[in-house]
């Protein structure tokens, strides 16, 4: 059938990017935009804390009200021991938060819709904050896995039970990530295609119903605009309630 | 009938994209899924010696300045504040004394002015007294001279009275005790 189709999918392929530089080292498209988001982070502080003002501009604002953000988030979450890890929370949030909010605008690929980076990320908060429980707790931090005052002939149902839960952490984290930009993406590129497709098949009629997939992808927009900051929220609260698991045991 | 199959494609287009093809987000024989891990593990550890060496401590730095600025800022309204309701009690004090000082002055400028004012009535009171005892005395003598002065008169006008009535002088003696006893009831009555 001739006429153009729905691609929903082209826009999560991988190709390479930067060139032919870029092509020799494998630098992806999608490490085209991890690029931007890193650059635009780091931008944001240098151009924020030009000045170090007393009374704050709109930058500096921005980068005071994002780092008081995380910092609360992890005290809040871990404890005063938190603070040790902040630096890498927030490193883990900014960067996916600009990843996401970046990939709405096209041309930018969405990194975080590849299942390959967000199980990288959150395989990376898990192996981490394990170690972090194995280093502040020793052999101990295994009776994390033993649940307090639970009869012992419940132990042999329960403890597999917390393990499989423990283990099953990475994948949650990875797949809410992927998933949720993935269908976005999908759902966008969808309505989108509908518009072509109307406009293929009934022409100028066609063209005049298109004001409906256009205003659904109108709404979207607001909704994806909320999954991008919720799901990087989530991520990185997340990744402070497994280090708070590791540092308190409970 | 081109129509219909339209509409078909349309309510189908979702699952049929999906379908279509496998996701490119599953296709781990594609070395670049790697490598765009491999990449994004470099562009992640230089994001984060940035942040953690140079971003993050910068912000610290300025929002502790800033705290310690406003610390000391109100530690210094705090202290002015003290130092004013300091000033206020003195002034008060100050004041309360120099009512104070002022209604004994008043006080004793009274008791003095009312002392002076006894001590002049009491002495212009003396005074009065004095001459009215004088004035009484002269009245009396006045009066003792003047009912002095009468008798004669009197028995002077009774024998010339009876003089002509009678023609015979009565006796001095008898004369001067009956003029006495009539002036006498005279002014009994």
């Amino acid at each position: 059938m001739a006429g153009p189709t729905i691609d929903a999918l082209g826009q999560f392929s991988l190709t390479t990017g930067l060139g032919p530089l870029g092509r020799a080292g494998h630098f992806t498209n999608s490490n085209e935009t991890m690029l931007a988001s890193a650059v635009i982070i780091v931008g944001l502080f240098a151009l924020g804390l030009r000045r170090h003002a007393l009374v704050p501009g709109r930058l500096q604002s921005l980068v005071e009200i994002l780092y008081e953000f995380v910092r609360n988030m992890c005290v809040d979450t871990i404890g005063e021991e938190g603070l040790r890890f902040f630096p890498l929370v927030f490193t883990i949030f900014s960067f996916i938060l600009l990843g996401n909010l970046l990939g709405l605008f096209p041309y930018f690929f969405a990194f975080t819709s590849h299942i390959a980076v967000t199980l990288a990320l959150s395989l990376f908060v898990f192996i981490f904050s394990t170690g972090v429980g194995f280093y502040t707790h020793g052999f101990r931090f295994f009776k994390f896995f033993v649940p307090a005052g639970v009869p012992v002939w419940l132990l042999p149902l329960l403890v597999p039970i917390e393990i499989i839960s423990y283990l099953s952490r990475p994948v949650s984290l990875s797949v809410r990530l992927f998933a949720n930009m993935t269908a976005g993406h999908v759902m966008w590129e969808v309505f989108a295609g509908f518009m072509l497709l109307l406009t293929a098949s009934f022409g100028i009629y066609g063209a005049f119903a298109s004001v409906v997939p256009l205003g659904l992808n109108v709404a979207l927009a607001a909704l994806e605009l909320l999954v991008a900051g919720l799901q990087a929220y989530v991520f990185a609260i997340l990744t402070c309630l497994y280090l708070h698991d590791a540092v308190h045991m409970h | 009938m081109r129509r219909i199959s339209t509409a078909i494609l349309l309510a189908l287009a979702p699952s049929a994209a999906l379908a279509e093809g496998t996701m490119p987000q599953m296709d781990f024989a594609n070395p670049l899924t790697s490598y765009q891990v491999l990449w994004m593990a470099v562009i992640l550890v230089v994001l984060y010696l940035l942040l953690s060496r140079w971003g993050l401590p910068q912000v610290g730095k300025v929002l502790e300045n800033r705290s310690a600025v406003i610390a000391r800022d109100l530690a210094a309204a705090r202290a002015a504040k003290l130092e004013a309701d300091k000033a206020v009690a003195q002034l008060n004090a100050t004041i309360t004394q120099a009512r104070g000082t002022a209604q004994a002055e008043v006080a004793k400028a009274v008791a003095t002015a009312k002392a002076d004012a006894t001590a002049t009535a009491a002495a212009l009171a003396a005074k009065l007294d004095a001459k009215l005892a004088e004035s009484e005395a002269q009245i009396a003598a006045t009066k003792a001279a003047a009912l002095a002065a009468i008798k004669p008169v009197a028995a002077e006008a009774a024998s010339s009275i009876l003089l002509k009535l009678t023609g015979s002088l009565p006796a001095e003696d008898k004369l001067a005790t009956r003029v006495n006893d009539a002036l006498a009831a005279r002014k009994a009555a």
